[in-house]
């Protein structure tokens, strides 16, 4: 640990500079290489950031519950286990936070309107309201193995409720139905290069994560390390001045 | 010791004796929180200024209610633990925790359900709600599952969340994204009950479906992830 200034290693700056280039390749080919939609015109541009962040999003969480999964599973799991999941909690409420914002925009230029009540978005709320409250537990103190032990079983239980959550605003909106000027749902026709962007969208974006989430998980660990040394020199100082 | 089922059955028993018995003792449900419950109406009126509105989003309104003054409930369900380390003190002693959330769990639901009994009532006065014999059957039936369901999440993400340490501004946080299926199950379910805008009886059956799944998954997972949620 000593002399190393940061969280980068010779893998991540090869990972970090494969995502620039794919991201450059993504902004060139949704922004200008991929035709206009019929209908929507240059709005659907949007498509290519907004829905990479919410699979994205999905890819974190359930590493989050795989991990937290994990952690329980065993007698002495490593720490590590807990700081991925944790570490991929944060990075996917971040995700979905660009995708609500971006889905928004996009609402707001093709159906007039910033929010809808259907399942989807409600649900998707839901989400991120959920792992906010997850960070938050994460943020509750003790020692590094009880935080491990809440957030791990509050991962699990998000995994539950989730699924229950959306079942029932499912439920809700399709027996409440109003009549809308627009579809919300109408699936965008894609042509080749537009397909093709939105794969390649869905790769950057997920390599983007694993970047994300390998530089954040070393930080928490600086982080418990550095705390854990505070206690030992808290604990040498009064030491010290109990045999003094 | 702690393994037998008799055992189980009998520390759940003694903890929800003990917290009712907290409650009758003190009557904070009858004194500070049911008014809290009845201004929270009141205050509805003033937001909402239109009798026939009031009247189409009763149901919604109760649930409304009922939650909010669950938080406090489940407060002070897990404040009068902490003030002398007593649920520490169980822990330590190798008492079963899954046996103690079921004790604690329908304490709360008891506390809830008078709630919720003096609620519906305040809507019949205060907002002109009128039902059916049927419909009244199918209220209180809304009533007892959504309560099941509410008091097992609530005695689960209030051991977590509630009682000491400032930890009280995290249970709303946490508890009520949770509890959405409840309140929309049970507002549609109530809906159906009191008639609100034109919908029948009969409409309110499979949202009470849902309210029991969502009560016996809560009651199963509740009983297993208490302990090691609440593990400190």
């Amino acid at each position: 640990m000593a002399g190393q200034s940061g969280t980068g290693t010779s893998a991540t700056r090869r990972l970090g500079v494969l995502v620039i280039l794919m991201l450059a390749t993504l902004a060139l080919c949704g922004l200008w290489f991929s035709a206009e939609d019929v209908v929507q015109g240059s709005t659907v541009r949007i498509m290519y950031v907004h829905v990479p962040s919410i699979w994205t999003a999905y890819i974190a969480f359930g590493l989050t519950a795989l991990c937290s999964a994990v952690y329980l599973s065993g007698k002495n799991r490593s720490l590590a286990w807990d700081r991925v999941a944790g570490a991929s909690g944060e990075i996917g409420v971040l995700f979905v936070a660009v995708s609500l914002v971006t889905g928004s925009m996009w609402g707001r230029l093709t159906w007039g309107t910033y929010w809808v009540w259907d399942a989807r978005l409600t649900s998707t709320a839901f989400l991120f309201i959920t792992y906010v409250g997850y960070l938050a537990v994460r943020q509750l103190g003790g020692t590094h193995r009880q935080r491990a032990r809440r957030s791990s079983v509050l991962a699990l239980l998000a995994i539950l409720e989730i699924p229950l959550v959306h079942f029932s605003v499912t439920l809700w909106r399709s027996l409440h139905q109003e009549a809308s000027v627009a579809n919300p749902n109408a699936k965008v026709a894609l042509d080749g290069l537009m397909l093709f962007s939105l794969f390649l969208g869905l790769i950057a974006f997920t390599m983007l994560f694993v970047w994300l989430v390998l530089h954040r998980q070393r930080a928490m660990m600086l982080e418990d390390a550095f705390s854990d040394r505070g206690l030992d020199v808290a604990i040498a100082a009064r030491r010290n001045e109990a045999g003094a | 010791m702690s393994g037998t089922s008799i055992n189980k059955r009998r520390i759940a028993i003694a903890v929800a004796r003990k917290d009712l018995t907290i409650e009758w003792n003190s009557r904070i449900l009858v004194n500070q929180v049911a008014p809290f419950a009845a201004i929270v109406m009141v205050l509805f009126a003033f937001a909402l200024d239109n009798d026939g509105i009031l009247q189409r989003v009763a149901p919604g309104l109760v649930w409304l209610a009922t939650l909010f003054s669950m938080l406090v409930v489940i407060q002070r369900s897990f404040t009068v633990e902490s003030a002398d380390g007593a649920l520490d003190a169980l822990r330590v002693a190798g008492v079963d925790m899954g046996a103690i959330f079921v004790g604690k769990a329908v304490a709360l639901m008891v506390q809830l359900f008078v709630l919720e009994l003096m609620l519906v009532a305040t809507a019949v006065v205060l907002y002109g709600v009128e039902m059916t014999l049927t419909g009244f059957c199918e209220a209180i039936v809304t009533l007892v599952v959504a309560t099941i369901g509410l008091g097992s999440v609530g005695t689960l993400y209030g051991g977590l969340a509630a009682g000491a340490r400032g930890r009280e501004t995290l249970l709303p946080l946490l508890l009520l994204p949770v509890v959405a299926p409840v309140l929309i199950g049970a507002t549609r379910a109530t809906e159906a009950a009191f008639g609100s805008g034109g919908t029948t009886v009969s409409e309110g059956w499979p949202w009470i479906g849902l309210l029991l799944v969502f009560a016996v998954l809560f009651c199963a997972v509740g009983t297993v992830a208490f302990g090691p949620l609440v593990d400190e």
